[in-house]
């Protein structure tokens, strides 16, 4: 009986955290765009996050993009001179110019929702 | 009482063999995959207009999932029978979960060559595969429900754990895509948190499943069966299935959530550091290195098992601290700890499982080329993930030192130059197992007679 009660607390408990998670715990008063949506569902696609990082999620053979587009080594011209051309380690994804903006747009988005919540 | 797993004794399911043989499939596909991305990470052009990294790598990821989850299933057919003490549900609904996994493995592996990606990560397959993947789940669930029928009070801890491993990958697995709907999917900082806290407990899932299937192994080969229903096993269970539910917080410490859920991920990571110290005082009892010589092989893998634990749970503990997270988390440090769980504690203990099965099956020149190729993959992989390490830890530095990618990338090639040999050395250690496993349980396969319900019989036991 003090198993099966353990199991009906701790899964209560669970329950009620991810719903926490689910809505205040992740709230962000950042809002998408419709550029960087669709910038997005060109990350998506295209797969970057196999080479690329968000939030530390991702794989580690390019650099993490989340603050990309606001680094002083990088900014928003470098990311989309990458986008267009690639690089040694990226291949040329052949995306156009409207493309590249959309997924910049994502990327700023990125950056804006990590340093707003940050400070 | 002291019980060998004596296969040619009872009654076998070949659906269980055959699921543990498409786990071996997949395992040396994903490591064909991952050797070919590692190559890559040195040579980034190699095959890169046939099979480029943006393909194996998720080729790797995905098959070694599913090397651990057709290879678990496997197990736990074959001992579900034994457990309950009567046959198989449904040996029809096990052979529908078997074809539906096979082709969901079929159609990932073909969409990924062809460079289809829902662009999610370790779930890179489009989103209606995941309703197949449910769908057989449900059926697996029945069956074990059904077969079992674990009643709750005086179950021995095994069953506990198999339950909720099976409840748990149904709810993470729909976790996983609670991106399809715009609340999460606009919103970087609640889509990042889902998917760690997705990913995560969904680990903690098949891990419940493994260690299920070891604890079963290890009632059996130490003959205690008291082992299942001592307070301290549920003590652990417990403690398992509350990392389970709230530790995967610890990968979500630069997500800039809520402070709460790192606290809380923060507090019950350090509750890790129970199990570490009950690994040291279990050694130190000898526990199974003193059980009766019934098994000496699957014991073998059980005890390499036990120091991956180990060193992994030690590596854990402190990538949890968030001072050293910092500089950790999204460096090579935290793929040794991802690959050194995966290997040397879940192919371990999957493989340990396998050799309780198969073990008075082997012959002479089988046990030495397994004990061969578990010293060559435990040596390759201690090395493979200090490599890592040593990687992470350049790459940790050069990213506070705000270095340029270009820049820092020559400083890690040597550690990743390591990471590749070692690596083909590991590649060498397990197909060496697999290859003597496959050609063990194809030919336990071949020799059994089909009986009117589907199930076989040895012809040894006819």
């Amino acid at each position: 009986m003090g198993k099966v009660l353990t199991i009906i607390v701790l899964f209560s408990i669970y329950v009620i955290y991810s719903g926490w998670v689910f809505s205040p715990g992740t709230s962000s008063g950042v809002r998408m765009t419709q550029k960087a949506i669709n910038g997005k569902n060109l990350w998506h696609s295209n797969n970057c996050q196999n080479c690329h990082q968000v939030f530390g999620l991702g794989g580690y053979m390019g650099p993490d993009l989340t603050t990309v587009t606001t680094d002083k080594s990088r900014g928003k011209l470098y990311a989309k001179a990458m986008l267009m051309n690639g690089g040694t380690r990226m291949p040329n994804f052949h995306f156009t110019e409207n493309q590249a903006d959309e997924l910049v747009a994502y990327l700023d988005y990125v950056n804006n929702a990590s340093t707003l919540q940050q400070q | 009482m002291l019980q060998h797993y004596n296969s040619n004794s009872m009654k076998q399911h070949t659906i269980g063999y055959r699921f543990i043989v498409l786990g071996f499939i997949c395992l040396l596909l994903s490591i064909s995959f991952g050797l070919i991305a590692s190559l890559q990470y040195i040579f980034p052009n190699l095959l890169a207009d046939r099979l480029s990294f943006q393909q194996t790598r998720p080729l790797h990821v995905f098959l070694a999932v599913n090397w651990i989850f057709a290879c678990v299933t496997g197990i736990m057919y074959q001992y579900m029978p034994e457990v309950a003490g009567k046959q198989l549900y449904s040996p029809l609904f096990a052979k529908v979960h078997f074809g539906l996994m096979s082709l969901t493995i079929l159609i990932a592996t073909v969409g990924f060559s062809m460079g289809s990606f829902s662009g999610r990560e370790y779930l890179e397959f489009p989103p209606w595969v995941t309703i197949i993947i449910i769908a057989y789940w449900v059926l697996f669930c029945i069956n074990f429900l059904r077969t079992v029928n674990p009643k709750l009070k005086g179950a021995p801890v095994y069953i506990w754990s198999w339950s909720v491993g099976l409840i748990f990958f149904l709810i993470t697995i729909v976790e996983a895509h609670l991106w399809l709907l715009p609340f999460f999917n606009d919103n970087i900082i609640r889509d990042v948190t889902v998917q760690w806290k997705a990913n995560g407990s969904m680990v903690g899932a098949w891990n419940m499943l493994i260690y299920g299937t070891a604890m079963f192994a290890m009632e059996r080969i130490t003959g205690k069966k008291e082992i299942g229903h001592q307070k301290t096993s549920f003590a652990f269970f417990f403690l398992g299935l509350t990392n389970l539910m709230f530790n995967w917080g610890h990968h979500t410490y630069i997500v800039p959530a809520s402070p709460v859920v790192k606290e809380v991920s923060y507090i019950i990571s350090m509750t890790e550091l129970i199990l570490f110290v009950n690994i040291i005082m279990k050694w130190k009892k000898g526990l199974l290195r003193d059980a009766n010589d019934t098994n000496p092989l699957a014991k073998r893998f059980f005890m390499s098992a036990d120091r991956w634990i180990l060193l992994n749970l030690a590596l854990a503990i402190a990538i949890s601290v968030p001072y050293i997270n910092q500089y950790t988390h999204g460096t090579q440090i935290t793929v040794a700890h991802a690959m050194g769980a995966t290997i040397g504690i879940n192919t371990t203990l999957l493989l340990a499982s396998v050799t309780f099965i198969f073990e008075n099956k082997l012959k002479d020149i089988g046990k030495k080329i397994i004990i061969a190729g578990l010293r060559t993959m435990n040596v390759s992989l201690l090395l493979f993930w200090a490599s890592l390490i040593a990687a992470g830890i350049i790459r940790s530095i050069a990213t506070q030192q705000n270095e340029y990618f270009s820049v820092m990338t020559p400083k890690l090639l040597p550690y990743l130059r390591s990471f590749s040999v070692f690596g083909v050395f590991l590649v060498i250690g397990i197909m060496a197992m697999s290859f003597t496993y496959l050609r063990v349980i194809i030919g336990a396969d071949r020799h059994s007679v089909k009986d009117e319900i589907g199930q076989s019989v040895p012809v040894t036991s006819q």
